[in-house]
């Protein structure tokens, strides 16, 4: 038994390179960067992409698979869900969301994600290679990850485990927080409503400012410096090295946001802007990317075009701005494709729609030296379809995350199956 | 019911629709096959369909080369234009009607138009084991309430099973202070019995009536608005359409309307239906589904996509419902997801959304398909509607064009000035020193 076992031990990693060094070709590559090639080839050498090209000279032996003239991609890139976090929404136990208390830029959501959970086989199965998980409690909600949609355990999962520090802007409303409270309440009065945002935004600035001053007096050793988890999460951001992903959805929150990172001199990512349009041009100006989530959502005000939330992609490319998809949602996550090719319908070039889910998040996201487009020396992170992946009818035929073959099976297609035979 | 001057009216309205030629697209004709060809609309209605259709003399001609031409969407389950859903304080709110609350004016309704719906059926709340009256309308946009409703077409009741019906019988989610409301049934035993309980009292309440009628009787019964509606559907002249997701209470339904002989039209949601499709399919209740939500609650866990695909092949009618003004919005692209799950066909793919629904709603003499005869209720679509990338250009009810992307994008520009002269006057007009007082 103990021979056994050496030798297994012994056989594993030969067995683990060669399952992650092959050719793939007779397939379309589709390389988002670098162009088209019509009948390509893609050698994988442990995990990595070695080559890409019409004619790949190869040493021999190398396993090959035949993509039977199908289409290969880099694994799409969700921007923004809950997977892993939160199985059944409407049932606390099995949500790991939002934490209690408004500043918890310590909390990180990479050791809460369930690797076993159901939806993550389910978004892979419609070519979501990657996400990015995020916290949602309070002001300063914890850092999102951006993970692998694939491992034993979530340190196998982790790509960036701090891949930004999540910021829900405070809101300016007056409206009732729910349809339901609304038929029993006014809402409240403008002048209540912006005292109480102006104390939220005061209480986010002496947060930033006790961090600011927690981190000179660690800088100077000062006397008396005790260590603070929460404060000490706040340094990267400080610093420049961990982005802050500010969720402002209103044209005023979005404006107010932009100032507050002016001021702060933080690097920010905007999300869920809905209404980055008419700030378009500052966002251009001064690099911030957008995170737009979904498409399929209605316009704010009644008097919106119908189209609003269709147009907002072909508006923030035609502004120059930078930008990428997410769902913002577990059950929705595999619908990611869909929404994009929306946006096309309505204005948007492919390429851009493409790069969205790409190339894109993996430049916002800072790991486009790994991710997001078929070139050498990226993770062999692909998915293989019979057409367009932004369609529906599209079907994704294999995937490869870091060079190994992913199970594309899940809950849906077992149940499908094992009632279809229902006699 | 309604008066006669009414349907007078309708008819002058429906002959109102010039005579058009929508010409030369790709008609999906949905029951019929697909093919290039031309359309003729003359009343409103569909007056002839072929490959080479002259243009009678003073007819409107929409140029379609290259587009797509489908029946109107027909969601069968909708809230819009209601101005309340949840009558959620009894048990069995039979006695209220969505027809008394429909809001002609909702912006759901030009949104609905934009996506290519031109009639949904309009249902209660789930609150309720029985809930609400329902109604059947068209997207008649700028007419009065009472012209929304589908000529003709049968009213429904909505019941609903499982986890929200028992929602109020439940300390936890109900809210503190609130646990004097609490309301019967909290569980799904609970369902079955408000419903068993309910019909048993209307089947009572027919006897009365018929004893009456019969001359057994002198004595009028009183009138019930509550056991009304389900003497109605006893009596097959209401049709039951009922919110469920699980197995279990989908079969308890079935058994139940079984055992009172009277038929449940379309089971609404239905999440689990793919794992009772063949006791569906025998009862012969047809079945509304989502084409891909779930694990929003524990009793959608085990929802698929392939749920349609299973349920159509195994013989249940089956559409593809919005029960949303956003997914009403595209819900030719969530068609398409029945052939990615499933393997549906394009033409059983389109049926999901159009005369299924139709069939399932008894208006598919009406609408539905593309056939000489039905309403003129037409979607003309730039690229085919089952791609990601197709937007809806025209919509026409009863011949009528009640949406036109080009004429909306043309008066965005206008509407935009229109807007902002008016915040300009209000800003003019608003004292800068006046108190801010809280409103009274």
């Amino acid at each position: 038994m103990k021979r056994l076992c050496g030798l297994l031990a012994a056989a594993l990693p030969v067995l683990a390179g060669a399952g992650d060094t092959f050719l793939l070709r007779n397939v379309a590559v589709h390389t988002v960067t670098k162009g088209d090639i019509a009948n390509g080839a893609v050698y994988v050498r442990d995990g990595k992409i070695a080559a890409v090209g019409a004619r790949l000279n190869l040493p021999k032996g190398v396993r090959v698979i035949d993509g039977a003239g199908q289409h290969l991609w880099p694994g799409l890139i969700d921007s923004g869900t809950s997977l892993g976090l939160n199985e059944i929404r409407s049932i606390r136990e099995s949500a790991d969301l939002s934490e209690i208390g408004d500043y918890n830029p310590q909390l990180r959501t990479l050791v809460a994600i369930n690797p076993a959970s159901d939806h993550i086989p389910v978004a892979r199965a419609n070519g979501i290679a990657a996400a990015i998980t995020l916290p949602e409690g309070g002001v300063l909600a914890g850092q999102a990850a951006l993970v692998h949609l694939d491992g034993w355990t979530w340190e196998e999962m982790d790509i960036a485990r701090a891949a930004a520090l999540h910021l829900r802007f405070p809101v300016l409303s007056t409206r009732p927080s729910s349809r339901f409270s609304r038929e029993t309440s006014r809402g409240t009065p403008y002048t209540d409503a912006r005292r109480e945002y102006r104390r939220k935004l005061q209480a986010l600035e002496d947060f930033f400012e006790q961090a600011r001053r927690y981190r000179k007096a660690k800088v100077a050793n000062a006397p008396g410096f005790k260590p603070d988890v929460r404060l000490e999460a706040m340094l990267p951001v400080l610093e420049g090295t961990v982005p802050v992903l500010v969720t402002a959805s209103r044209e005023r929150a979005i404006r107010d946001a932009l100032e507050f990172a002016e001021k702060e001199k933080i690097r920010i990512i905007l999300a869920a802007a809905e209404d980055a349009a008419r700030l378009a041009p500052e966002l251009k100006a001064k690099n911030i990317p957008v995170i737009l989530g979904p498409t399929f959502r209605l316009p704010r005000e009644e008097d919106d075009p119908y189209d609003a939330p269709f147009t907002l992609p072909a508006e923030m490319h035609k502004a120059g701005v930078k930008f990428a998809f997410a769902s913002f949602s577990n059950q929705f996550a595999r619908n990611l494709p869909y929404q994009a090719a929306n946006a096309v319908a309505f204005g948007l070039p492919y390429e851009e729609a493409i790069k969205a889910v790409t190339i894109n998040p993996a430049e916002i996201w800072g790991v486009a030296d790994r991710l997001g487009s078929i070139e050498e020396g990226k993770w062999a992170t692909l998915i293989v379809t019979d057409g367009d992946p932004l369609e529906t009818r599209t079907q994704i035929k294999r995937m490869f995350i870091k060079g190994r073959a992913v199970d594309l099976d899940n809950k849906h297609k077992r149940l499908y199956e094992k009632y279809l035979a229902r006699p | 019911m309604r008066p006669r001057w009414f349907a007078i009216f309708c008819a002058a309205a429906a002959s109102a629709a010039p005579v058009t030629l929508i010409r030369d697209a790709t008609v999906l004709t949905v029951t019929k096959g697909a093919g290039k060809g031309s359309v003729l609309i003359q009343d409103g209605r569909i007056a002839a369909l072929g490959p080479n259709l002259a243009a009678p003399a003073g007819a409107v001609v929409v140029e379609a080369a290259g587009m797509y031409l489908m029946p109107g969407i027909i969601d069968c389950h909708s809230h819009i234009a209601a101005d309340s859903i949840n009558e959620s304080s009894v048990s069995v709110s039979s006695m209220v009607s969505v027809e008394d609350v429909l809001d002609p004016e909702d912006i759901a309704i030009y949104r609905a138009l934009a996506g290519g719906v031109t009639t949904a059926n309009i249902l209660h709340g789930s609150a309720n084991a029985i809930g609400g009256k329902c109604v059947v309308i068209k997207m008649r946009r700028g007419k009065p309430a009472a012209e929304l409703l589908f000529e003709g077409a049968r009213p429904g009741i909505k019941f609903a099973l499982g986890e929200n019906p028992k929602r109020r019988g439940s300390p936890s989610s109900t809210n503190p202070g609130d646990a004097a409301v609490l309301r019967y049934p909290a569980t799904r035993m609970g369902v079955e019995d408000v419903i068993r309980q309910a019909f048993t009292e209307a089947r009572i309440y027919q006897a009365q009536w018929q004893a009456y009628r019969s001359g057994r009787s002198a004595v009028a019964p009183r009138r019930d608005l509550k056991l009304e509606p389900l003497v109605e559907v006893l009596e097959g002249k209401r049709l039951v359409h009922a919110h469920c997701y699980r197995q279990d209470e989908i079969l308890m339904l079935l058994r139940v309307a079984d055992e009172f002989g009277f038929k449940i039209r379309t089971l609404q949601h239905v999440l689990e239906g793919y794992k009772v499709a063949r006791e569906i399919a025998a009862h012969g209740a047809g079945a509304s589904t989502f084409s891909d939500w779930w694990a929003y609650k524990i009793e959608a866990y085990d929802a698929i996509p392939y749920n349609a695909a299973i349920m159509h092949r195994k013989g249940v009618l089956v559409s593809i419902n919005s029960d949303s003004a956003e997914v009403m919005r595209h819900l030719n692209t969530e068609a398409a997801k029945t052939m990615k799950y499933g393997g549906l066909s394009e033409e059983e793919a389109l049926a999901l959304i159009t005369v299924n629904p139709a069939r399932q709603l008894m208006i598919d003499d009406q609408v539905g398909s593309i056939e000489p005869g039905k309403a003129a209720d037409l979607v003309l679509y730039d690229r085919h509607p089952l791609s990601n990338y197709a937007k809806v250009q025209k919509v026409f009810i009863d011949g009528q064009l009640y949406f036109d992307r080009q004429k909306d994008l043309e008066q965005r520009a206008a509407r935009q000035a229109r807007k902002q002269a008016l915040l300009d006057r209000e800003k003019q007009q608003a004292r800068p020193s006046a108190p801010q007082t809280r409103p009274r």
